[in-house]
Protein backbone atom coordinates (compact mmCIF):
# COMPACT_ATOMS: atom_id res chain seq x y z
CA UNK A 1 0.00 0.00 0.00
CA UNK A 2 1.24 3.16 -1.15
CA UNK A 3 1.36 5.94 1.49
CA UNK A 4 -0.55 8.66 -0.55
CA UNK A 5 -3.56 10.22 1.32
CA UNK A 6 -6.90 8.84 0.13
CA UNK A 7 -8.36 12.12 -0.30
CA UNK A 8 -6.48 14.88 -1.89
CA UNK A 9 -8.07 18.30 -2.58
CA UNK A 10 -5.93 21.46 -3.78
CA UNK A 11 -6.95 24.77 -4.58
CA UNK A 12 -11.12 23.60 -5.20
CA UNK A 13 -13.16 26.28 -5.77
CA UNK A 14 -16.98 25.41 -6.82
CA UNK A 15 -19.97 28.10 -7.58
CA UNK A 16 -23.46 27.10 -6.98
CA UNK A 17 -25.08 30.01 -9.85
CA UNK A 18 -23.40 32.82 -9.54
CA UNK A 19 -22.34 32.51 -6.05
CA UNK A 20 -19.11 31.21 -4.95
CA UNK A 21 -19.30 28.24 -2.51
CA UNK A 22 -15.97 26.61 -2.42
CA UNK A 23 -12.82 29.57 -2.62
CA UNK A 24 -10.10 27.71 -2.71
CA UNK A 25 -9.85 24.61 -0.47
CA UNK A 26 -7.02 22.76 0.63
CA UNK A 27 -8.22 19.29 2.20
CA UNK A 28 -6.23 16.33 2.83
CA UNK A 29 -7.29 12.85 4.63
CA UNK A 30 -4.26 10.43 4.83
CA UNK A 31 -5.18 6.83 5.22
CA UNK A 32 -6.70 5.61 9.00
CA UNK A 33 -7.23 9.15 9.21
CA UNK A 34 -10.50 10.25 10.90
CA UNK A 35 -11.19 14.06 9.55
CA UNK A 36 -13.98 16.08 10.72
CA UNK A 37 -14.78 19.27 8.46
CA UNK A 38 -16.95 21.86 10.30
CA UNK A 39 -18.60 24.77 10.08
CA UNK A 40 -21.82 26.94 10.38
CA UNK A 41 -24.52 26.93 8.17
CA UNK A 42 -23.44 28.16 4.42
CA UNK A 43 -19.82 27.71 5.22
CA UNK A 44 -19.59 25.21 2.07
CA UNK A 45 -18.80 21.79 4.08
CA UNK A 46 -21.37 19.82 2.24
CA UNK A 47 -20.62 21.30 -0.91
CA UNK A 48 -16.95 19.93 -0.56
CA UNK A 49 -17.72 16.77 0.70
CA UNK A 50 -20.31 16.83 -2.60
CA UNK A 51 -17.62 17.63 -4.72
CA UNK A 52 -14.94 14.78 -3.71
CA UNK A 53 -17.97 12.40 -4.46
CA UNK A 54 -18.32 14.23 -7.74
CA UNK A 55 -21.81 15.91 -7.26
CA UNK A 56 -20.95 19.20 -7.61
CA UNK A 57 -18.59 20.22 -10.64
CA UNK A 58 -15.31 22.04 -9.66
CA UNK A 59 -14.53 25.45 -11.42
CA UNK A 60 -11.06 25.12 -10.34
CA UNK A 61 -8.30 23.17 -8.81
CA UNK A 62 -7.94 19.13 -8.58
CA UNK A 63 -9.57 16.75 -6.50
CA UNK A 64 -7.75 13.32 -6.01
CA UNK A 65 -9.24 9.75 -4.10
CA UNK A 66 -6.49 7.42 -3.46
CA UNK A 67 -4.50 9.07 -5.81
CA UNK A 68 -6.63 9.26 -8.94
CA UNK A 69 -7.75 12.41 -10.29
CA UNK A 70 -11.42 12.54 -9.61
CA UNK A 71 -12.60 12.23 -12.78
CA UNK A 72 -10.94 9.38 -13.73
CA UNK A 73 -11.87 7.61 -10.69
CA UNK A 74 -13.62 4.36 -11.00
CA UNK A 75 -13.02 1.98 -8.15
CA UNK A 76 -16.32 3.23 -5.76
CA UNK A 77 -15.74 0.09 -4.01
CA UNK A 78 -13.09 1.83 -2.13
CA UNK A 79 -15.79 4.57 -1.36
CA UNK A 80 -18.51 4.30 1.24
CA UNK A 81 -20.84 7.23 1.12
CA UNK A 82 -23.55 8.54 3.88
CA UNK A 83 -25.66 11.47 1.96
CA UNK A 84 -27.07 13.97 4.08
CA UNK A 85 -30.84 12.82 4.46
CA UNK A 86 -32.91 12.12 7.44
CA UNK A 87 -34.98 9.59 5.48
CA UNK A 88 -33.60 6.35 3.90
CA UNK A 89 -37.35 5.37 2.86
CA UNK A 90 -38.77 6.49 -0.57
CA UNK A 91 -42.35 5.97 -1.80
CA UNK A 92 -42.47 2.43 -1.64
CA UNK A 93 -41.89 0.17 1.07
CA UNK A 94 -38.12 -1.36 1.26
CA UNK A 95 -36.92 -3.63 3.69
CA UNK A 96 -33.67 -2.88 5.97
CA UNK A 97 -31.97 -5.37 3.74
CA UNK A 98 -33.03 -4.38 0.52
CA UNK A 99 -31.92 -0.26 1.44
CA UNK A 100 -28.41 -1.75 2.77
CA UNK A 101 -28.09 -4.48 -0.18
CA UNK A 102 -28.25 -1.39 -2.80
CA UNK A 103 -24.47 -0.48 -0.84
CA UNK A 104 -22.90 -3.60 -2.64
CA UNK A 105 -23.56 -2.00 -6.33
CA UNK A 106 -20.59 -0.36 -6.14
CA UNK A 107 -18.96 -4.12 -6.21
CA UNK A 108 -20.97 -5.71 -8.83
CA UNK A 109 -22.87 -2.92 -10.78
CA UNK A 110 -24.91 -5.98 -12.65
CA UNK A 111 -24.84 -9.54 -12.22
CA UNK A 112 -26.76 -12.10 -10.15
CA UNK A 113 -25.89 -11.36 -6.00
CA UNK A 114 -23.25 -13.51 -4.55
CA UNK A 115 -23.25 -15.37 -1.14
CA UNK A 116 -20.42 -12.90 -0.53
CA UNK A 117 -23.04 -10.02 -1.38
CA UNK A 118 -25.16 -11.24 1.39
CA UNK A 119 -23.25 -12.09 4.02
CA UNK A 120 -21.19 -8.55 3.18
CA UNK A 121 -24.86 -6.77 3.95
CA UNK A 122 -25.30 -8.69 6.78
CA UNK A 123 -22.44 -8.20 8.83
CA UNK A 124 -23.14 -4.28 7.67
CA UNK A 125 -26.60 -4.90 9.20
CA UNK A 126 -25.02 -6.41 12.35
CA UNK A 127 -22.33 -3.85 12.46
CA UNK A 128 -25.31 -0.95 13.21
CA UNK A 129 -26.73 -3.11 15.80
CA UNK A 130 -29.85 -3.88 13.29
CA UNK A 131 -29.79 -7.46 12.67
CA UNK A 132 -33.39 -8.26 14.55
CA UNK A 133 -34.91 -6.02 12.32
CA UNK A 134 -33.24 -6.78 8.88
CA UNK A 135 -36.67 -7.80 7.19
CA UNK A 136 -38.52 -4.93 8.89
CA UNK A 137 -39.78 -1.46 6.34
CA UNK A 138 -37.30 1.25 6.90
CA UNK A 139 -40.83 3.57 7.22
CA UNK A 140 -40.96 1.63 10.87
CA UNK A 141 -37.91 2.88 11.97
CA UNK A 142 -36.82 6.07 14.26
CA UNK A 143 -34.79 9.33 12.76
CA UNK A 144 -31.62 7.39 14.61
CA UNK A 145 -32.01 3.91 12.99
CA UNK A 146 -32.46 5.31 9.46
CA UNK A 147 -29.33 7.27 9.29
CA UNK A 148 -27.82 3.53 10.85
CA UNK A 149 -29.31 2.06 7.88
CA UNK A 150 -27.47 4.57 5.54
CA UNK A 151 -24.66 3.96 7.42
CA UNK A 152 -24.71 -0.06 7.28
CA UNK A 153 -25.41 0.96 2.98
CA UNK A 154 -22.36 2.41 2.87
CA UNK A 155 -20.29 -0.11 4.70
CA UNK A 156 -21.72 -2.68 2.56
CA UNK A 157 -19.00 -2.33 0.10
CA UNK A 158 -16.53 -2.89 2.79
CA UNK A 159 -15.23 0.50 1.71
CA UNK A 160 -11.66 1.57 2.47
CA UNK A 161 -12.73 5.59 2.71
CA UNK A 162 -16.07 6.56 4.99
CA UNK A 163 -17.73 10.20 3.68
CA UNK A 164 -20.28 10.96 5.63
CA UNK A 165 -22.45 14.19 5.61
CA UNK A 166 -23.91 14.80 8.94
CA UNK A 167 -24.29 11.40 10.24
CA UNK A 168 -25.53 12.82 13.42
CA UNK A 169 -28.12 15.14 12.58
CA UNK A 170 -31.67 14.59 13.98
CA UNK A 171 -30.00 11.03 15.70
CA UNK A 172 -31.82 9.95 19.46
CA UNK A 173 -29.26 9.18 22.33
CA UNK A 174 -29.41 5.74 21.70
CA UNK A 175 -28.57 5.62 18.42
CA UNK A 176 -25.15 7.75 18.43
CA UNK A 177 -23.97 5.88 20.77
CA UNK A 178 -24.33 2.91 18.07
CA UNK A 179 -23.04 5.16 15.48
CA UNK A 180 -19.79 6.00 17.55
CA UNK A 181 -19.09 2.21 18.30
CA UNK A 182 -19.62 1.30 14.87
CA UNK A 183 -17.44 3.79 13.32
CA UNK A 184 -14.63 3.20 15.96
CA UNK A 185 -14.65 -0.42 14.95
CA UNK A 186 -14.10 1.35 11.10
CA UNK A 187 -11.47 2.87 11.99
CA UNK A 188 -9.83 0.18 14.53
CA UNK A 189 -9.79 -1.55 11.25
CA UNK A 190 -8.00 1.20 9.47
CA UNK A 191 -10.92 2.62 7.26
CA UNK A 192 -10.31 6.75 7.04
CA UNK A 193 -13.22 8.80 7.76
CA UNK A 194 -14.26 12.47 6.14
CA UNK A 195 -17.35 13.61 7.77
CA UNK A 196 -19.47 16.51 7.83
CA UNK A 197 -20.40 17.52 11.46
CA UNK A 198 -21.84 20.52 12.99
CA UNK A 199 -20.54 19.54 16.46
CA UNK A 200 -17.89 17.16 17.63
CA UNK A 201 -20.68 16.00 20.26
CA UNK A 202 -20.00 11.64 20.96
CA UNK A 203 -17.57 11.54 18.39
CA UNK A 204 -14.89 13.86 19.10
CA UNK A 205 -12.68 10.76 20.56
CA UNK A 206 -12.00 9.22 17.32
CA UNK A 207 -11.35 12.50 15.89
CA UNK A 208 -7.94 12.91 14.23
CA UNK A 209 -7.91 16.16 13.01
CA UNK A 210 -10.62 18.88 12.22
CA UNK A 211 -10.88 21.28 8.88
CA UNK A 212 -12.58 24.27 9.95
CA UNK A 213 -14.53 26.30 6.87
CA UNK A 214 -15.96 29.77 6.83
CA UNK A 215 -17.19 31.34 3.53
CA UNK A 216 -15.77 28.72 1.35
CA UNK A 217 -11.97 29.13 2.89
CA UNK A 218 -10.29 26.81 5.60
CA UNK A 219 -9.64 28.74 8.22
CA UNK A 220 -8.33 26.10 10.55
CA UNK A 221 -6.88 22.79 9.91
CA UNK A 222 -5.48 20.92 12.67
CA UNK A 223 -6.61 19.51 16.23
CA UNK A 224 -10.05 19.62 17.43
CA UNK A 225 -11.09 22.90 18.51
CA UNK A 226 -11.33 22.47 22.79
CA UNK A 227 -14.52 23.69 22.58
CA UNK A 228 -17.55 21.78 21.59
CA UNK A 229 -20.39 22.65 19.92
CA UNK A 230 -20.54 25.43 16.62
CA UNK A 231 -20.97 28.23 18.54
CA UNK A 232 -17.25 27.87 19.76
CA UNK A 233 -16.35 27.69 16.05
CA UNK A 234 -14.10 30.28 14.04
CA UNK A 235 -16.85 29.80 11.47
CA UNK A 236 -19.50 31.00 13.84
CA UNK A 237 -19.51 34.29 15.26
CA UNK A 238 -22.98 35.61 15.19
CA UNK A 239 -22.52 38.04 12.29
CA UNK A 240 -26.47 37.69 10.64
CA UNK A 241 -26.30 37.38 6.83
CA UNK A 242 -28.05 40.51 6.21
CA UNK A 243 -25.90 42.56 8.41
CA UNK A 244 -23.74 45.10 6.64
CA UNK A 245 -20.31 44.35 5.87
CA UNK A 246 -18.23 41.43 5.77
CA UNK A 247 -14.49 42.76 5.60
CA UNK A 248 -13.84 38.63 5.56
CA UNK A 249 -15.06 37.52 2.74
CA UNK A 250 -14.63 41.35 0.48
CA UNK A 251 -10.86 40.78 1.61
CA UNK A 252 -10.27 37.39 -0.01
CA UNK A 253 -12.35 38.17 -2.97
CA UNK A 254 -9.92 39.85 -4.34
CA UNK B 1 -67.15 -19.36 -20.42
CA UNK B 2 -68.82 -18.31 -23.16
CA UNK B 3 -66.43 -14.82 -23.01
CA UNK B 4 -63.44 -16.95 -24.67
CA UNK B 5 -65.24 -17.66 -27.61
CA UNK B 6 -65.06 -14.46 -29.97
CA UNK B 7 -61.64 -13.90 -31.12
CA UNK B 8 -61.91 -9.98 -30.19
CA UNK B 9 -61.89 -11.51 -26.70
CA UNK B 10 -58.85 -13.45 -26.62
CA UNK B 11 -57.19 -10.73 -28.15
CA UNK B 12 -58.53 -8.47 -25.72
CA UNK B 13 -57.76 -10.64 -22.61
CA UNK B 14 -54.44 -11.19 -24.22
CA UNK B 15 -53.32 -7.60 -24.66
CA UNK B 16 -55.15 -7.09 -20.65
CA UNK B 17 -52.95 -9.72 -18.71
CA UNK B 18 -50.14 -7.73 -20.58
CA UNK B 19 -51.68 -4.69 -19.41
CA UNK B 20 -52.13 -5.58 -15.83
CA UNK B 21 -48.08 -7.13 -15.33
CA UNK B 22 -46.52 -4.39 -17.15
CA UNK B 23 -48.37 -0.39 -15.68
CA UNK B 24 -47.75 -1.96 -12.07
CA UNK B 25 -44.12 -3.41 -12.80
CA UNK B 26 -43.07 0.23 -13.94
CA UNK B 27 -45.67 2.41 -12.04
CA UNK B 28 -43.58 0.65 -8.82
CA UNK B 29 -40.08 2.80 -9.60
CA UNK B 30 -42.18 5.84 -10.58
CA UNK B 31 -44.14 5.88 -6.85
CA UNK B 32 -40.86 4.66 -5.62
CA UNK B 33 -39.56 8.20 -6.89
CA UNK B 34 -42.41 10.18 -6.02
CA UNK B 35 -43.57 11.09 -9.54
CA UNK B 36 -46.42 8.91 -9.60
CA UNK B 37 -48.49 11.19 -12.44
CA UNK B 38 -45.51 10.93 -14.80
CA UNK B 39 -47.43 8.11 -16.59
CA UNK B 40 -50.64 10.86 -16.79
CA UNK B 41 -48.13 13.65 -18.67
CA UNK B 42 -46.91 10.61 -20.89
CA UNK B 43 -50.44 9.46 -21.82
CA UNK B 44 -51.12 12.98 -22.54
CA UNK B 45 -47.87 13.35 -24.88
CA UNK B 46 -49.28 9.91 -26.32
CA UNK B 47 -52.46 11.44 -28.13
CA UNK B 48 -50.13 13.65 -30.46
CA UNK B 49 -48.49 10.09 -31.21
CA UNK B 50 -51.77 8.55 -31.86
CA UNK B 51 -52.99 11.63 -34.06
CA UNK B 52 -50.25 11.71 -36.00
CA UNK B 53 -50.85 8.04 -36.49
CA UNK B 54 -54.05 8.30 -38.14
CA UNK B 55 -53.02 11.49 -39.92
CA UNK B 56 -50.52 9.65 -41.76
CA UNK B 57 -52.64 6.25 -42.22
CA UNK B 58 -49.47 4.66 -39.96
CA UNK B 59 -50.04 2.36 -36.90
CA UNK B 60 -51.39 4.33 -34.29
CA UNK B 61 -49.78 2.55 -31.08
CA UNK B 62 -46.45 2.30 -32.87
CA UNK B 63 -46.46 5.99 -33.85
CA UNK B 64 -47.69 6.92 -30.16
CA UNK B 65 -45.04 4.70 -28.80
CA UNK B 66 -42.24 6.62 -31.39
CA UNK B 67 -44.14 10.10 -29.80
CA UNK B 68 -44.35 9.06 -26.24
CA UNK B 69 -40.81 7.98 -26.02
CA UNK B 70 -39.71 11.56 -26.68
CA UNK B 71 -41.87 13.19 -24.75
CA UNK B 72 -40.55 11.03 -21.58
CA UNK B 73 -37.65 11.53 -22.48
CA UNK B 74 -38.30 15.63 -22.53
CA UNK B 75 -39.43 15.03 -19.32
CA UNK B 76 -37.16 13.26 -17.77
CA UNK B 77 -34.44 15.68 -19.22
CA UNK B 78 -36.61 18.51 -17.66
CA UNK B 79 -36.23 16.87 -14.48
CA UNK B 80 -32.76 16.09 -14.47
CA UNK B 81 -31.39 19.96 -15.91
CA UNK B 82 -34.67 21.81 -15.13
CA UNK B 83 -34.29 24.38 -12.05
CA UNK B 84 -37.58 26.74 -10.46
CA UNK B 85 -39.66 26.04 -13.25
CA UNK B 86 -39.35 22.26 -14.57
CA UNK B 87 -43.45 21.97 -13.19
CA UNK B 88 -44.85 24.98 -15.97
CA UNK B 89 -42.17 23.19 -18.70
CA UNK B 90 -43.97 19.70 -17.89
CA UNK B 91 -47.80 21.27 -17.93
CA UNK B 92 -46.41 22.66 -21.43
CA UNK B 93 -45.43 19.66 -22.61
CA UNK B 94 -48.75 17.33 -21.41
CA UNK B 95 -51.18 20.09 -22.71
CA UNK B 96 -49.28 20.72 -25.92
CA UNK B 97 -49.36 16.68 -26.57
CA UNK B 98 -53.18 16.65 -25.73
CA UNK B 99 -54.28 19.27 -28.14
CA UNK B 100 -51.63 18.58 -30.68
CA UNK B 101 -53.57 14.90 -30.67
CA UNK B 102 -57.09 16.46 -30.98
CA UNK B 103 -56.04 19.00 -33.58
CA UNK B 104 -54.45 16.47 -36.01
CA UNK B 105 -56.89 13.38 -35.41
CA UNK B 106 -59.77 15.79 -36.51
CA UNK B 107 -57.21 17.15 -39.61
CA UNK B 108 -56.89 13.44 -40.92
CA UNK B 109 -59.41 12.10 -43.14
CA UNK B 110 -60.40 8.58 -41.60
CA UNK B 111 -59.56 9.74 -37.62
CA UNK B 112 -62.58 11.55 -36.07
CA UNK B 113 -63.36 12.26 -32.26
CA UNK B 114 -65.08 8.74 -32.06
CA UNK B 115 -62.02 6.85 -32.97
CA UNK B 116 -59.86 9.21 -30.56
CA UNK B 117 -62.63 8.22 -27.91
CA UNK B 118 -61.01 4.40 -28.52
CA UNK B 119 -57.48 5.67 -27.03
CA UNK B 120 -59.00 7.70 -24.60
CA UNK B 121 -60.97 5.58 -22.54
CA UNK B 122 -59.96 2.18 -23.98
CA UNK B 123 -61.86 -0.17 -26.69
CA UNK B 124 -62.06 -4.04 -26.29
CA UNK B 125 -63.47 -4.99 -29.74
CA UNK B 126 -61.10 -2.41 -31.52
CA UNK B 127 -57.77 -4.65 -30.81
CA UNK B 128 -56.34 -5.71 -33.50
CA UNK B 129 -53.92 -8.82 -34.10
CA UNK B 130 -51.92 -6.13 -35.65
CA UNK B 131 -52.17 -4.40 -31.73
CA UNK B 132 -51.67 -7.76 -29.96
CA UNK B 133 -48.57 -8.17 -32.11
CA UNK B 134 -47.61 -4.96 -31.04
CA UNK B 135 -48.40 -4.92 -27.52
CA UNK B 136 -46.85 -8.48 -26.97
CA UNK B 137 -43.46 -7.07 -28.25
CA UNK B 138 -43.01 -3.93 -26.29
CA UNK B 139 -44.65 -5.76 -22.71
CA UNK B 140 -41.59 -8.65 -22.94
CA UNK B 141 -39.30 -5.88 -23.56
CA UNK B 142 -40.86 -3.78 -20.08
CA UNK B 143 -40.78 -7.06 -18.22
CA UNK B 144 -36.86 -7.55 -19.02
CA UNK B 145 -36.25 -4.11 -17.82
CA UNK B 146 -38.26 -4.26 -14.77
CA UNK B 147 -37.49 -7.66 -13.70
CA UNK B 148 -33.88 -8.28 -14.96
CA UNK B 149 -32.89 -4.25 -13.69
CA UNK B 150 -34.61 -4.22 -10.54
CA UNK B 151 -31.54 -4.22 -8.19
CA UNK B 152 -30.20 -1.24 -10.19
CA UNK B 153 -33.20 0.58 -11.01
CA UNK B 154 -34.45 0.08 -7.22
CA UNK B 155 -31.30 1.93 -6.27
CA UNK B 156 -31.70 4.98 -8.29
CA UNK B 157 -35.28 5.13 -7.29
CA UNK B 158 -34.26 4.84 -3.46
CA UNK B 159 -31.69 7.02 -3.64
CA UNK B 160 -30.48 9.17 -6.30
CA UNK B 161 -27.38 10.93 -4.72
CA UNK B 162 -26.47 7.46 -3.13
CA UNK B 163 -26.45 5.57 -6.80
CA UNK B 164 -24.38 7.71 -8.46
CA UNK B 165 -21.37 7.24 -6.00
CA UNK B 166 -21.93 3.63 -6.26
CA UNK B 167 -20.72 4.35 -9.86
CA UNK B 168 -24.33 3.30 -11.86
CA UNK B 169 -25.18 5.16 -15.09
CA UNK B 170 -27.18 6.83 -13.06
CA UNK B 171 -28.49 9.11 -15.89
CA UNK B 172 -28.83 5.96 -18.18
CA UNK B 173 -31.34 4.39 -15.89
CA UNK B 174 -33.37 7.19 -15.23
CA UNK B 175 -33.96 7.72 -19.10
CA UNK B 176 -34.72 3.73 -19.32
CA UNK B 177 -36.74 4.69 -16.51
CA UNK B 178 -38.52 7.09 -18.75
CA UNK B 179 -38.77 5.24 -22.08
CA UNK B 180 -40.50 2.10 -20.65
CA UNK B 181 -43.24 3.89 -18.77
CA UNK B 182 -43.29 5.50 -22.42
CA UNK B 183 -43.55 2.00 -23.91
CA UNK B 184 -45.93 0.87 -20.73
CA UNK B 185 -48.54 3.99 -21.69
CA UNK B 186 -48.76 2.43 -25.33
CA UNK B 187 -48.91 -0.91 -23.86
CA UNK B 188 -52.01 0.02 -21.82
CA UNK B 189 -53.35 2.59 -24.16
CA UNK B 190 -55.86 -0.14 -26.27
CA UNK B 191 -56.90 -1.57 -22.90
CA UNK B 192 -57.42 1.20 -20.53
CA UNK B 193 -56.78 4.09 -22.77
CA UNK B 194 -54.59 7.15 -22.11
CA UNK B 195 -56.70 9.02 -19.80
CA UNK B 196 -56.81 6.06 -17.25
CA UNK B 197 -53.00 4.63 -18.21
CA UNK B 198 -51.91 6.42 -15.11
CA UNK B 199 -53.95 4.77 -12.44
CA UNK B 200 -52.88 1.12 -13.38
CA UNK B 201 -49.77 2.68 -13.22
CA UNK B 202 -50.25 3.83 -9.48
CA UNK B 203 -53.56 2.61 -8.25
CA UNK B 204 -52.30 -1.28 -7.89
CA UNK B 205 -48.91 -0.21 -5.98
CA UNK B 206 -50.80 1.64 -3.79
CA UNK B 207 -53.04 -0.96 -2.90
CA UNK B 208 -49.61 -3.55 -2.55
CA UNK B 209 -48.32 -1.67 0.03
CA UNK B 210 -51.04 -1.57 2.49
CA UNK B 211 -49.90 -4.57 3.42
CA UNK B 212 -46.07 -5.06 1.96
CA UNK B 213 -43.16 -4.14 4.22
CA UNK B 214 -40.36 -5.10 1.44
CA UNK B 215 -39.93 -3.91 -1.90
CA UNK B 216 -40.44 -7.37 -3.48
CA UNK B 217 -43.81 -8.13 -2.19
CA UNK B 218 -45.04 -4.98 -3.30
CA UNK B 219 -43.67 -5.61 -6.59
CA UNK B 220 -45.51 -9.28 -6.12
CA UNK B 221 -48.70 -7.83 -4.97
CA UNK B 222 -48.44 -5.11 -7.54
CA UNK B 223 -48.44 -6.91 -10.44
CA UNK B 224 -51.21 -9.92 -9.25
CA UNK B 225 -53.23 -6.82 -8.65
CA UNK B 226 -53.27 -5.47 -11.94
CA UNK B 227 -53.69 -8.75 -13.48
CA UNK B 228 -56.50 -9.44 -11.18
CA UNK B 229 -58.33 -6.26 -12.20
CA UNK B 230 -57.38 -6.13 -15.86
CA UNK B 231 -59.18 -9.48 -16.24
CA UNK B 232 -61.73 -8.73 -14.20
CA UNK B 233 -62.53 -5.58 -15.70
CA UNK B 234 -62.33 -6.85 -19.31
CA UNK B 235 -64.72 -9.57 -18.32
CA UNK B 236 -66.82 -7.39 -16.99
CA UNK B 237 -67.20 -4.85 -20.05
CA UNK B 238 -68.07 -7.77 -22.15
CA UNK B 239 -71.38 -8.71 -20.51
CA UNK B 240 -72.10 -5.04 -19.10
CA UNK B 241 -70.87 -2.99 -22.05
CA UNK B 242 -69.31 -0.80 -19.81
CA UNK B 243 -65.93 1.12 -21.15
CA UNK B 244 -62.86 -1.31 -20.08
CA UNK B 245 -60.60 1.31 -18.59
CA UNK B 246 -63.03 2.81 -16.02
CA UNK B 247 -63.97 -0.20 -15.80
CA UNK B 248 -60.46 -1.81 -14.33
CA UNK B 249 -59.71 1.47 -12.34
CA UNK B 250 -62.80 1.08 -10.49
CA UNK B 251 -62.01 -2.61 -9.58
CA UNK B 252 -57.91 -1.33 -8.81
CA UNK B 253 -59.40 1.20 -6.08
CA UNK B 254 -62.17 -0.85 -5.07
CA UNK B 255 -58.62 -3.77 -4.09
CA UNK B 256 -57.13 -0.47 -2.70
CA UNK B 257 -60.11 0.29 -0.26
CA UNK B 258 -60.19 -3.12 0.65
CA UNK B 259 -56.73 -3.90 1.14
CA UNK B 260 -56.00 -0.67 3.39
CA UNK B 261 -59.52 -1.87 5.51
CA UNK B 262 -57.76 -5.32 5.91
CA UNK B 263 -54.01 -3.62 7.07
CA UNK B 264 -55.14 -1.63 9.79
CA UNK B 265 -55.57 -4.22 12.16
CA UNK B 266 -52.48 -5.26 10.44
CA UNK B 267 -50.54 -2.51 11.83
CA UNK B 268 -51.89 -1.82 15.14
CA UNK B 269 -50.26 -5.53 15.72
CA UNK B 270 -47.60 -4.48 13.85
CA UNK B 271 -47.21 -1.13 16.01
CA UNK B 272 -47.38 -2.91 18.93
CA UNK B 273 -44.80 -5.65 18.33
CA UNK B 274 -42.40 -2.85 18.17
CA UNK B 275 -43.66 -1.27 21.04
CA UNK B 276 -42.87 -4.38 22.74
CA UNK B 277 -39.57 -5.23 21.36
CA UNK B 278 -37.88 -1.62 21.94
CA UNK B 279 -39.79 -1.15 25.56
CA UNK B 280 -37.24 -2.95 27.65
CA UNK B 281 -34.09 -1.06 25.94
CA UNK B 282 -33.45 2.15 24.69
CA UNK B 283 -36.17 4.80 25.33
CA UNK B 284 -35.74 7.32 22.56
CA UNK B 285 -35.68 10.60 21.82
CA UNK B 286 -38.32 11.76 19.16
CA UNK B 287 -36.22 12.36 15.78
CA UNK B 288 -36.36 15.87 14.13
CA UNK B 289 -37.51 15.04 10.65
CA UNK B 290 -36.92 17.41 8.24
CA UNK B 291 -39.25 17.88 5.18
CA UNK B 292 -38.53 15.49 2.59
CA UNK B 293 -35.58 16.16 0.49
CA UNK B 294 -36.07 14.69 -2.51
CA UNK B 295 -39.06 16.49 -4.07
CA UNK B 296 -39.44 15.87 -7.57
CA UNK B 297 -41.62 16.90 -10.37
Amino acid sequence: MSDEPVISVRGATAALGARPVLRGVDLTVNRGEVVALLGANGSGKSTAVRAIIGQVPLTGGTIELFGTERKRFRDWARVGYVPQRTTAAAGVPATIREVVSSGRLSRRRFGWTTREDRAAVERAIELVGLTDRARDSVSALSGGQHQRVLIARALASRPELLIMDEPMAGVDLASQEILASTLREQVADGTSVLLVLHELGPLEPLIDRAVVLRDGCVVHDGPPPEALGQHALPGHDHVHPHAAGEPLRTGLLT
Amino acid sequence: MDFLEPAFMQRALLAAVLVGITAPAVGIYLVQRRQALMGDGIGHVAMTGVGLGFLLNSSPVWMATLVAVAGSVAMELIRAYGKTRGDLALALLFYGGMAGGVLLINLSPTGSNANLSSYLFGSLSTVSTEDVTAISVLAAFVVLVTVGLRKQLFAVSQDEEFARVTGLPVRALNLLIAVTAAVTVTVAMRVVGLLLVSALMVVPVAAAQQLSKSFRATFVLAVATGITVTLAGTVTSYYQDVPPGATIVLYAIGIFIVLTLLATPLAKRRARAAEAATRDCDAQVPATRRPTDDVKV
